[in-house]
């Protein structure tokens, strides 16, 4: 018997006016699953996390996290948005506050620890995707790949249980995209819970435990890394796969 | 040319003998502007907060209905106050209290009836501003401090408002300086600031020209030195655009020492090292 999941989506759909974006979407998070989304722009895939955390309210269906239901929580709301890390494409750090207050805040705020320890954990954590030294300077003052990689910091400060990345590296320079898949991927293989939403293949292929595609808000196929890019049982996941093979050179 | 020296003539004659009495009146002035000034722009963050509650369809009816209320009240207030003039509502406000309770109740202090009137003035062309500097920041900001478990009280207070304050900060000025002006209404229920003081001295001297002389060169001093520091202000709070690494941090020089390589040996073009000593 498996330990409980950290995540269950049941039956959750959203339309935005009458326009359906997700259409009964079903699966759990488990502790240690890394788990990549993948399909065409358009397809549900942000929307899905941004309904996972709570930006957006479900139309129907239910997330329960560690079995308790979220979407009716009250006031809890804050401390479950604490608990689910979120990583936007665009970054969205304080533009007001400098690399390291970005990473204080929420553990002094919501966590509500003392200054110091949430300086040596923000500390740590900066450290971790390289970003020390910055911890004096604004957001505006760097580029694009470290503003996400504080971004990171700024969500394992937390210490959530599960991470959601909303398309990390799209916004990036392509020269910049692999210092944030690299950081990542060093999550990924200390067993950090990840949700990613990702057009990078190749990580999705070599990195994920597990891979979901979707389209046309619908989970069409979910599977390994290996049986969704080689042996797809759905012909629109193939449609959809085969053409990064190039990428991969099979 | 004879009649500009003797306006000047009579502007210094009046200053020598009634200086004081135009200084307390800037000094009034500028007193009022700022207390009003500052509680205009309190009531104003404070509506502004108000005016931007999220309107959640999942919270309960009755927490819906207040949110609505309250949107509706600030709403009424800012076309109120915004919609009318001072000078009436200085009027309006200070006989409206002996007016209802039969005299019984009135305004004790001239000060006091100015501020209030001043402030809700300052309040409700405040909230517009307010409600615009956080329409103007990037909307993602706000979605960063959701995501981080910050309550909308909390994203506001930490994050929006102080990059608000940077569009808000030209509004206020602006304001403080409409108030150095227009307190000058406040003559009506008889607050003796700078006009008040013209009207004293040319009561006694019945020379109205070279007093309005003095006033006009009052104010424009008292505006123009303002805008001058708001403008030191605003470059002060854009802050430096340099930032320094911080080269001594423990837990980088942790995760990141190399050791100065020994030079000795042939350099090992694959290892991109010496090989040093065996």
């Amino acid at each position: 018997m498996a330990a409980e999941p950290i995540l269950q989506i049941r039956h959750l759909s959203k339309t935005f006016g009458t326009n359906p974006v997700l259409r009964d979407i079903d699966f759990d998070v488990h502790h240690g699953d890394v788990i990549s989304i993948i399909g065409p722009s358009g397809s549900g895939k942000s929307t899905l996390l941004r309904c996972i955390n709570l930006l957006e309210r479900p139309t129907s269906g239910s997330i329960l996290f560690r079995g308790q239901d979220v979407i009716s929580l009250g006031k809890d709301v804050y401390s479950y948005r604490a608990k689910v890390g979120m990583v936007f494409q665009s970054f969205n750090l304080f533009d007001n506050l400098t690399v390291l207050d970005n990473c204080t805040l929420g553990q002094i705020r919501v966590m509500h620890k003392n200054r110091t320890d949430a300086e040596k954990d923000a500390l740590h954590f900066l450290s971790r995707v390289g970003m020390a030294p910055y911890c004096n300077a604004k957001p505006r003052q760097l580029s694009g790949g470290q503003k996400q990689r504080v971004a990171i910091a700024r969500a394992l400060a937390l210490d959530p249980e599960v991470i959601l990345f909303d398309e990390p590296t799209s916004a990036l320079d392509p020269e910049m995209v692999s210092e944030v898949l690299n950081v990542m991927r060093s999550l990924a293989e200390d067993g950090t819970t990840m949700l990613v939403v990702t057009h990078e293949m190749l990580f999705a292929r070599s990195v994920s435990t597990r891979v979901i595609f979707m389209n046309d808000g619908i989970i069409q196929e979910e599977g390994s890394p290996e049986k969704i890019f080689t042996a797809p049982d759905n012909p629109a996941t193939a449609a959809f796969t085969s053409s990064f093979a190039l990428q991969f050179g099979n | 040319m004879e009649k500009l020296s003797q306006l000047i003539q009579d502007v210094l004659k009046l200053c020598s003998t009634y200086w004081p009495v135009y200084l307390s009146g800037m000094k009034n002035t500028i007193i009022l502007a700022l207390i009003g000034t500052a509680f205009g722009c309190l009531i104003g963050f404070v509506c502004g907060i108000l005016n931007t509650l999220p309107e959640d369809p999942n919270d309960s009816i009755w927490r819906r209905g207040l949110v609505k209320a309250i949107k509706v009240l600030v709403r009424v207030y800012v076309e109120l106050f915004r919609g009318t003039p001072m000078v009436l509502q200085a009027v309006f406000i200070y006989y409206a209290l002996p007016y209802f309770t039969d005299g019984a109740a009135r305004f004790t202090s001239v000060w006091a009836a100015s501020i209030l009137v001043v402030s809700i003035n300052t309040g409700a062309y405040m909230t517009e501003s307010v409600r615009g500097g956080i329409i103007s920041v990037d909307p993602g900001q706000a979605e960063g401090a959701l995501a981080i478990g910050l309550s909308h009280v909390q994203a506001m207070l930490y994050v929006i408002l102080p990059q608000a304050i940077r569009s808000i900060l030209p509004q206020i000025g602006n304001n403080f300086i409409i108030n150095l002006k227009d307190t000058s209404v406040m003559f009506m229920i008889s607050f003796t600031d700078f006009f008040a003081a013209h009207r004293g001295v040319v009561g006694a001297t019945y020379s109205y020209f070279p007093s309005a002389v003095i006033e006009m060169a009052g104010y424009l001093t008292m505006t123009l030195l303002s805008s001058f520091l708001l403008r030191k202000a605003e470059k002060k709070l854009e802050g430096s655009s340099s930032y320094e690494l911080v080269a001594a941090d423990s837990l980088t020089l942790t995760s990141g020492t190399y050791t100065y390589p020994k030079k000795e040996g042939v350099f090992d073009e694959r290892s991109r090292e010496f090989p040093g000593k065996e």
